[in-house]
């Protein structure tokens, strides 16, 4: 399988602060399983929010799908961008809009027809458990019933890179392992998963998943236990 | 068609409804108030001068000026006699020798009683538009020194305070217009502003920036329309009441102001105009205001 994300070299500062990352160089293999642990502030989301096209780097390269993600035009960001989910640490739901709409919204970003949105909306409902809340908006639903909603939303429209940040913050042990258990089945189907966690035993349950550990703003290689950096040349 | 109407709904949902939305709705209903009276006056004073125009083009005078008085009087019956002979004419009529000196006395006391004097022969000939050119020929072969005048002349301060009239409610239109872009631009910027989190989730998500302007961009035509169609009617309801008190005035410059049905469908048709503006002005600013950002 082909590298689908190569970071090289790539430093980002917000304004005129500190580099928050520095000297980041990694490779992504296409259908590959990836965790991303670090402390708090060490710079995780910052990495992902490079990886999602959020932030462009403020020196090295990111390479996306083969491409420069660094000097994309404006225009072919859409596209690029739903080929990525995206679970946000901040869930970042719209309130106005009930589950289903929230669900359904990357579907009809990407100009699906409506008669062909409803039966996988549903069904994306019912694996995260939440069948009954179909019609609620977010602010009436716990921050683990959010969370289960936006992880549907980033998986609904079947990216081929599936970033995920915390996704399982705010969920009991039960429903974290079921969480999982979805990514592990996109997985199998060809989807590249990064996972940003604190929770070891989350990383435990995925044997064959690489660990990726940033810390102070850089990665660095976890004693032994699992590779890093994944694939690095 | 379910499928669209539905999509079209969470749109629109996808940015609440806010109060901002009938403050929109009532500027434009001002706007459109206003754009449709100018636009009514402009219209009104256009057929007014029409009318002018029309029966000015055929209105014409000959004016000789001779100083014997009796070949000034056959003259002027050749004249008359040739006139009446040019195809298109309809009317020849000498104007009245008493009329004129009642006319001149202030100026000139009872001598210009005096049969002697080298009174000028006015000769008012009512034709078709196209034959004032050969009035003018038939007019000189009689008598070379003949003058010719469209009898335009004495209403032309009326004919151009119309045009005048015209300009500036076409100027009021146009700076009216102007006003509803710069409304549409606030708004559409106030709009990304307020839901910039919601914007930003959707580019996230993929969404164009195309796909964000439509957004905004069907907001402010409904607004527009909602809001100018209300304004037109009252302004329309104040133009129909002029109308018929025009009319009444017998006047045949103010009663020429009545507007024909394609004048009425103009003023419909503008509050579609401004709607269409608002939505150019809407696209414009969130493209090129999105268009900066990453
Ligand atoms: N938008 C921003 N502007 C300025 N500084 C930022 C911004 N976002 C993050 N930072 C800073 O960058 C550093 C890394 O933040 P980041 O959110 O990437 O950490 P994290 O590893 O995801 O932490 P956590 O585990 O708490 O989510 C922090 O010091 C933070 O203050
Ligand atoms: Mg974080």
């Amino acid at each position: 399988m082909g590298n689908i994300v190569h970071f090289e070299n790539v430093g980002l500062r917000y304004g005129t602060g500190p580099e928050t990352l520095s000297d980041v160089s990694f490779t992504l293999t296409a259908g590959g399983f990836y965790f991303l642990t670090g402390a708090s502030g060490a710079g995780k989301t910052s990495l992902l929010k490079l990886l999602y096209l959020a932030q462009r780097p403020t020196r090295g390269a990111v390479r996306l799908f083969g491409e420069d993600a660094g000097s994309l035009p404006r225009a072919r960001l859409p596209g690029f961008r739903r080929r990525i989910g995206v679970v946000f640490q901040d869930f970042r739901l719209l309130p106005q809009l009930s589950a289903y709409d929230n669900v359904a919204l990357p579907l009809r970003v990407a100009g699906v027809r409506e008669s062909e949105i409803e039966a996988p909306v549903l069904e994306m409902l019912a694996w995260v458990g939440l069948s009954a809340r179909v019609t609620a908006k977010p602010p009436t639903l716990s921050g683990g019933e959010q969370q289960r909603i936006a992880i549907a939303r980033a998986v609904i429209a079947r990216p081929e890179i599936l970033v995920a940040d915390e996704p399982t913050g705010n969920v009991d042990p039960d429903m974290a392992d079921r969480l999982l258990h979805l990514f592990e089945a996109l997985n199998r189907l060809g989807t590249t998963i990064v996972v940003a966690t604190h929770d070891m035993h989350l990383i435990g349950r995925i044997p064959r998943a690489q660990l990726m550990r940033v810390e102070k703003g850089r990665l660095v290689d976890p004693s032994g236990l699992l590779r890093h950096p994944p694939g690095a040349a | 068609m379910n499928g669209y109407r539905r999509r079209a709904a969470i749109d629109l949902r996808l940015l609440g409804e806010g109060q901002r939305s009938w403050v929109m709705a009532g500027i434009m209903a001002i706007m459109l108030f206003l754009t449709v009276l100018a636009g009514a006056l402009g219209l009104g004073v256009a057929r007014s001068a029409g009318g002018i125009d029309r029966q000015l083009a055929g209105q014409l005078t000959v004016q000789l000026v001779e100083a014997d008085a009796s070949a000034r009087d056959v003259r002027a019956r050749a004249l008359v006699a040739a006139l009446g002979r040019v195809p298109g004419v309809t009317r020849v009529r000498e104007a009245d020798r008493a009329e004129l000196a009642a006319l001149l006395r202030p100026w000139l006391g009872d001598a210009g009683l005096d049969p002697d004097l080298p009174m000028p022969v006015l000769i008012d000939v009512t034709a078709s538009p196209g034959a004032a050119a050969q009035v003018a020929a038939a007019a000189r072969r009689v008598a070379p020194a003949a003058r010719v005048d469209g009898s335009a002349r004495w209403l032309s301060p009326v004919r151009g305070l119309l045009a005048t009239l015209f300009w500036v409610a076409i100027a009021l239109v146009l700076v009216i217009a102007a006003a509803t872009a710069g409304v549409a631009l606030l708004v559409a910027r106030a709009g990304l502003d307020t839901h910039r989190d919601t914007i930003d989730v959707l580019h996230m998500l993929g969404s164009t920036d195309l796909q964000v302007a439509r957004l905004l961009q069907r907001r402010i035509a409904r607004d527009t329309l909602l809001g100018g169609a209300l304004g037109t009617l009252a302004a329309l309801a104040l133009v129909a009441l002029f109308q018929t008190r025009l009319a009444l005035t017998g006047s045949e410059v103010l009663g020429g102001a009545t507007l024909a049905p394609v004048d009425w469908t103009l003023l419909l048709l503008l509050p579609i105009g401004f709607a269409l503006l608002a939505t150019v002005a809407t696209r414009m600013t969130v493209l090129h205001t999105l268009g900066r950002k990453l």
